[in-house]
């Protein structure tokens, strides 16, 4: 009798191949993804009450981004051969080509929407400032101080088109994601078309949550009042995101449960069993059903500002909690069930190694300290807004 | 005209270190990748070389027999006939690149004897199988069948 | 002295008749590369299994292992022993340690049972190819799913794409590792350890580019199956009288 083992697996089935950091992941870049959906609403859709956001959004997308390679790297057997990627990618492996939707995403999109947007400021601190500061900002300008209103126009032109791409951009960023997993047809929990639009939805539901979360934080730091039209308004997107993510996750479960294949039974099992405490309780109910309800009720009734704020802080974290526990019931479920269909493997998790929990949390925590030094290099808040320093 | 290109030209430094970038992962490439990749397909040719040089350890039968004759002949008039030498006696292709240097270890012969024969329902009815508690009233196989040509 | 473009030309044409000559010259005289005794072209290699034939003694999984350095827990090669009830009932399956050391005393049963050997089933379309990042993975010309462990990164996204459970990670090089289909000694001329070792001749390596290979009757006399045929990989190990019931 293996120890964690129920039931009959292959023998090779036993151990997990793909650990925590590898649900590390997709969360991360769902972030990403979600963060920068939220910043085009303002920019392509016009949606004027998220402006005070914008900024926010765009560079919560960047330290995340910056992050999500690391859990990858950390995976790796040979980390070093990683950049075989790049130079020899398998054109039909969705992961080879991933490393390219990631590279166009980071520099065309991200850096030079970031860099459009801040140019004017950028180029006034690299005028104000001194010492090492001066040196960043002037590098930042990449040699051009021409902040006239025309290259301005033309600056708010360009962003305007490459937020636009962007759009799509951050779309293959993470359906791509989904797409990794969905393709595999020897797994029957994870093959499936809507694999890449349920990532997608749930990236942008975890994505705009945080981005809400980190808006109020933010403005409670700095003392200045929250944008109350603005946070309505985000949590309304959230809303109506978050109604057509569960509806794609029902009508899995359903389609799955109705056609009852061949996998159905252990999968069932699984769910039952194993999954019960991250996929029924944590992922279902308090992290879809509970927020829906929470967010719901603020279309329908009107409550009092301290009231939605309360509201909008519980809904927020028991998102992204809830998102975390699907991406692991996805890539850790699809690993504790045997492809004979015969038995199921336990998940262990150490401590201190290299795929162990405490670099996960570390991993987890380290786009924070990069935001903060971003939001100090690159305010946020305009000028004229930091009135409070 | 030309003050519209003026208000543009910040848009060419990003433009040529995205130039930039790429030729120099151009140069990197070239000079990066294995020469052999892409002989065959999308894979390093020089690997094929490295698997087909892996030692050998199974001599294989015809190579015991060169030599065993005795043993060679008393196997091929029994049931043992088709059974590999290595099969009971380990790899042994050492042995046979210098025989005096490595003498092959004798198997634990209960051991090794039940692990084919010894009864069992998913074995095909057809091939001989014992209960060995049973049969043997504690003997060693080799106590009366002689492994080469078990027949008695 | 002055130069025409006929000059040129004339200079040129005369150079290039030399360099060709030369070259011609070369080709002729120049030692030939000694022919290469295995020419892949000539094989497209598979297994044919007969489970009636299989006792469950291990010898395969123990060959594999000392053959191939194989490391302890991990499987290139592993016996399944089933016992299956009427119905649609799971059946009863079990591999202790693969069946390095064969299968224990067993308990008495009235169940259909028998033994189910596998391997790498060097799939011609294979999945697990298909999703390498970076081609260390691959199908040779003669057909064996082979692993460059030089260039392997060791992300496991192939054995997460194989059906058949078939792959690990090395736990020493970690790259990925597998059958493969004992590469260095059927290009010798040899047979794979395991089915050199198998004492019934349940397992045989089997050569479809050879017209005179047993696997052409194998295949036209009997009923055969591969696993899990619905995962249309082109698996190229054929199991003859495969039960229904075989996960």
């Amino acid at each position: 009798m293996i120890p964690g083992v129920d039931g009959f697996m292959y023998p090779n089935e036993v151990e997990l191949q793909w650990s925590i950091l590898i649900v590390l992941y997709p969360f991360i870049t769902g972030l990403v993804a979600g963060a920068f959906i939220l910043a085009s609403l303002e920019r392509v859709f016009k949606v004027e009450a998220v402006k005070p956001t914008y900024r926010l959004a765009l560079l919560t997308a960047l330290s995340f981004l910056l992050v999500a390679p690391l859990p990858l790297q950390l995976h790796l057997g040979h980390p070093e051969r990683s950049f075989e990627m790049y130079l020899t990618p398998h054109t039909s492996s969705a992961m080879a080509m991933f490393g390219f939707v990631y590279l166009w995403y980071l520099t065309v999109v991200l850096l030079l929407e970031i860099w459009l947007d801040y140019r004017a400021d950028i180029v006034r601190m690299s005028q104000t400032t001194t010492g090492i500061t001066r040196l960043i900002y002037k590098t930042l300008t990449l040699g051009s101080d021409n902040v006239s209103p025309a290259a301005l126009r033309i600056d708010d032109k360009v962003g305007y088109v490459i937020t636009v791409i962007g759009i799509p951009s951050a779309f293959m960023l993470h359906g791509y994601v989904g797409f990794i997993f969905g393709s595999i047809k020897a797994n029957p929990w994870w093959s499936s078309p809507l694999m890449p639009v349920v990532f997608l939805f749930s990236a942008m539901v975890s994505g705009i949550a945080a981005v809400l979360l980190l808006y109020m934080a933010a403005m409670k730091i700095k003392k200045l009042p929250i944008d109350m039209r603005c946070i309505d308004t985000i949590s309304k997107y959230m809303f109506y995101t978050f109604v057509i993510d569960f509806t794609l996750e029902m009508l899995d479960l359903v389609h799955r449960t109705y056609e009852a294949d061949e996998s159905f039974r252990s999968l069932d099992f699984m769910v039952h069993t194993r999954l019960w405490g991250s996929h029924v309780l944590l992922q279902i109910v308090a992290g879809t059903a509970v927020p829906l309800i929470l967010l719901a009720a603020t279309q329908l009734r009107r409550f009092s500002e301290a009231a939605r704020k309360v509201i909008y802080v519980i809904a927020c974290s028991l998102t992204l909690i809830g998102i975390f526990a699907m991406r692991w019931n996805v890539v850790i479920g699809g690993q504790l069930f045997s492809k004979s269909f015969l038995g199921y493997t336990t998940y262990k998790m150490d401590l201190v190694t290299r795929e162990g929990l405490l670099p996960a949390i570390a991993l987890m925590l380290l786009p924070f300290p990069i935001f903060f030094v971003l939001i100090k290099l690159l305010p946020p808040w305009r000028h004229n807004e930091a009135s409070g320093d | 005209m030309r003050s519209s290109l003026r208000d543009a030209g910040h848009l060419i430094r990003p433009a040529v270190l995205l130039v930039v970038g790429l030729a120099v992962f151009l140069v990197i490439r070239a000079a990066v990748v294995p020469k052999s990749f892409g002989t065959y397909g999308h894979y390093r040719a020089a690997f094929l070389d490295t698997a087909r040089a892996k030692p050998i350890h199974y001599a294989g039968q015809d190579v015991c027999v060169s030599c065993h004759d005795a043993e060679a002949t008393m196997r091929a008039a029994g049931k043992h006939a088709k059974v590999a030498c290595e099969a009971c006696h380990g790899p042994q292709a050492q042995h046979a690149d210098d025989p005096s240097a490595l003498k092959p270890k004798l198997p634990d012969v209960a051991t090794l004897c039940a692990r084919c024969h010894e009864k069992d329902p998913a074995k095909p009815k057809t091939f001989p199988q014992v209960v060995t508690a049973e049969h043997s009233g504690g003997m060693a196989c080799n106590d009366c069948h002689k492994p080469h040509n078990p027949h008695l | 002295m002055e130069m025409t473009r006929r000059d040129l030309f004339r200079i040129g044409g005369k150079l290039l008749v030399l360099a060709s000559a030369g070259a011609t010259l070369e080709q002729i005289t120049g030692a030939e590369p000694a022919p290469e005794a295995y020419r892949m072209a000539d094989h497209w290699w598979g297994m044919i299994i007969d489970i009636d034939k299989c006792i469950g003694c291990g010898s395969c999984v123990r060959a594999c292992s000392n053959e191939n350095q194989v490391p302890t827990g991990y499987f290139r090669t592993w016996v399944e022993r089933y016992e299956v009830p009427e119905g649609y009932g799971n059946p009863i399956v079990t591999s202790p340690d693969g069946a390095i050391n064969g299968f224990p005393l067993p308990k008495p049963t009235n169940l259909k049972a028998f033994f189910v050997p596998k391997l790498c089933n060097h799939c011609a379309d294979s999945p697990c190819t298909q999703v390498c990042p970076v081609g260390a993975t691959f199908v040779s010309p003669d057909g064996v799913v082979l692993v460059d462990k030089e260039y392997c990164l060791g992300c496991r996204y192939c054995v997460q794409a194989c059906p058949y459970g078939c792959r690990y990670l090395h736990p020493e090089t970690e790259t990925v590792d597998k059958c493969t289909l004992c590469y260095h000694r059927i290009t010798k001329g040899l047979t794979t350890a395991c089915c050199e070792n198998c004492p019934t001749q349940a397992r045989q390596l089997v050569d479809f580019k050879n017209p005179k290979d047993p696997v052409h009757e194998f295949l036209r006399n009997n009923k055969v199956s591969v696993l899990k045929p619905q995962m249309a990989t082109e698996a190229k190990v054929y199991y003859k009288d495969l039960d229904g019931a075989v996960r």
